[in-house]
């Protein structure tokens, strides 16, 4: 029996915190550090995913739209505004946001999945634009960024953007668990099973299906953004639709509702191919058959299926 | 004034008349029931009041305020509440977290705040799961509180809705047929709870098909047939309304009745 003070949410931020210093102790070489930093980037976009699906039943097939915006802040700032690259990331975060409310104050209004609908030609259309204006944004070749300097300190190194993604990941699983344990996240699970039970409940819902959506966009934002200052470069590939699928592949595998699922699922998607290189020309083929696989045998995820499995075999 | 007041009420869907001109008015703390056989246009009465149906004949009032055409959530928050006939439970909730979705209005909202997960939040989540825990233990559900909504019986399913309805504190409760499929046991268990409900001031606006739940419990009723109202009255009034017997019984037996009585 867990002690009372130790809830699922302090459990499972001290757990990823501790996964994070355990693995910093046995990975060997930059490599290893370097894919670890693509998991959790990637885990950072899946987590605020997962609040809109997993939590509010939403499901945006653009979502990587959200991440190029947060890449090109992040590129294009600093060299058509003048901004410090900091600002650039924090504008990223804001473009987003306002692009999600804007597009999802009408859709959210209806019920049904418009979302999808609606963010698969908005996802697109992020890509078209970056893919195009080859003057402002460098075109399908992509466009380098500048390196981060903070107070003088260049950062640098697989091993210290590690550690400033892990940390980044840590923070954004531990505010994605204190929404859940809110009034908005409860509003967001009661109108996933009964949106007219949840509106006689007193909930707006559209309200809050466009306040999940602006954060999830904002987290993949903020991913994108890790991602352009950790590679230096960015090209439209971050924006494009196979990227989006591969965000809702995470969520799903890793398992609807759950923050520790989405991680899961991102560290599988992203190893997976480093792991079967071998595959590579079939990249899009093993995704989509991994998809199919999940869902006839594991459709509740990884995660919530050990717990339920773990539950069971508790006395 | 009444606490809810229906004025002229109609609605039709295609060709078909399914409410012409209904009105009522219930006070605060009364029982206030709607009857009439099956497409009577009771549940249609029930969605329109709450907000989920729109019509342009006719006004609701809460309170005296005109509220004819407000969306569920504005409702909600003007203190009317209510349960559905066939239910709208939060099954992958558990029982408790149900009720505490119920408390949202009476929640203090802050989207920051709870991503922060300040001091205040965690207090509030305690102080919301403490009342729902005692509105579990009101309905009789204390032991049910951490299962999963999904796992409970059809009839602690009808009570879980009322304690969430609860949950808001509101002035006007609507239960649409909540002893529909329940055993004995748990009809009287309703029965008490309606009761207990309006004692402490809150008006109740019941439809049901249980004819023994209805006479026993209601202050007055009104019967629907065909959309159009049939009769109003105390339930021993309603009861002895030949016109109310024939619309239940048909002519035949209205006859039948009559020749016995």
């Amino acid at each position: 029996m867990a002690p009372a003070w130790l809830t699922p949410r302090r459990a499972t931020v001290a757990g990823l915190a501790l996964l994070l210093a355990a693995l910093w102790l046995v990975f060997p070489s930059g490599f290893y550090f370097r894919i670890a930093t693509l998991v959790w980037i990637s885990a950072l976009a899946a987590v605020g995913l997962n609040l809109l699906m997993g939590l509010a039943g939403q499901v945006s097939l653009g979502h990587a739209g959200f991440v190029g915006i947060g890449a090109y802040a992040v590129a294009l700032g600093p060299r058509h505004l003048g901004l410090d690259l900091l600002p650039s990331l924090g504008l990223g975060l804001v473009l987003a946001g306002l692009l999600a409310l804007l597009v999802g104050r009408p859709i959210l209004r209806l019920r049904g999945h418009y979302l999808a609908v609606a963010t698969l030609g908005l996802g697109i259309l992020v890509w078209l634009v970056l893919n195009s204006e080859v003057a402002i944004t460098g075109g399908p070749d992509g466009i380098q960024v500048q390196r981060l300097v903070l107070v003088g300190w260049r950062v640098a190194g697989a091993e210290t953007w590690y550690w400033i993604t892990g940390l980044a990941l840590v923070l954004g699983v531990l505010v994605a668990l204190n929404l859940e344990e809110s009034p908005t996240g409860r509003a967001l699970r009661a109108l996933h099973d009964s949106e007219v039970a949840a509106a006689v409940a007193g909930i707006d819902v559209a309200r809050a299906k466009l306040a999940v959506f602006v954060i999830a966009a904002v987290y993949a934002a903020l991913a994108g953004g890790l991602l352009a200052l950790f590679n230096r470069f960015v090209t439209p590939q971050a924006a494009d639709f196979l990227h989006s699928i591969e965000l809702v592949t995470m969520v799903v595998i890793g398992g609807m509702g759950s923050s520790l699922g989405a991680v899961v699922g991102a560290a599988v998607l992203t190893i997976l191919p480093q792991a079967l290189t071998v595959f590579h020309d079939y990249e899009h083929a093993v995704l989509g058959l991994t998809i199919i696989l999940f869902m006839i045998f594991l459709r509740q995820g990884i995660v919530p299926s050990l717990a339920a499995l773990l539950a069971r075999r508790a006395p | 004034m009444s606490a809810i007041a229906a004025e002229g009420i109609g609605i039709s869907f295609g060709g078909l008349r399914a409410l012409d001109g209904v009105s009522f008015a219930a006070e605060p703390g009364e029982v206030f029931s709607i009857i009439g056989p099956n497409g009577a246009g009771k549940t249609t009465l029930f969605n329109i009041i709450s907000g989920l149906y729109r019509t342009g004949e006719g006004r609701v009032r809460l309170a005296g305020e005109d509220v004819t055409g407000l969306p569920p959530h504005l409702l909600a928050a003007r203190g009317l509440s209510r349960t559905f006939q066939n239910l709208q439970v939060f099954f992958r909730m558990t029982a408790e977290e149900n009720v505490m979705v119920g408390r949202h209005l009476r929640e203090r909202q802050g989207l920051l705040a709870a991503l922060l997960h300040l001091p205040w939040v965690a207090r509030q989540n305690r102080a919301t799961r403490d009342r729902a825990r005692e509105l579990l233990a009101f309905v009789g559900l204390a032991e049910r509180a951490r299962d999963p909504a999904g796992s409970l019986p059809y009839g602690a399913l009808k009570r879980l809705e009322i304690a969430r309805a609860l949950a808001a504190e509101p002035r006007v409760l609507l239960l649409d047929e909540p002893a529909a499929g329940c055993n004995p046991v748990e009809t009287e268990e309703i029965d008490r709870l309606i009761a207990a409900i309006a004692e402490r001031g809150t008006t109740v606006v019941l439809v049901e098909h249980d004819m023994k739940l209805v006479m026993r419990i209601s202050h007055r009723i009104l019967v629907l047939n065909h959309g159009r109202m049939l009769a109003q009255g105390r339930p021993a009034e309603v009861r002895t309304n030949p016109e109310v017997i024939a619309a239940y019984l048909g002519r035949h037996g209205a006859e039948a009745a009559h020749a016995a009585g």
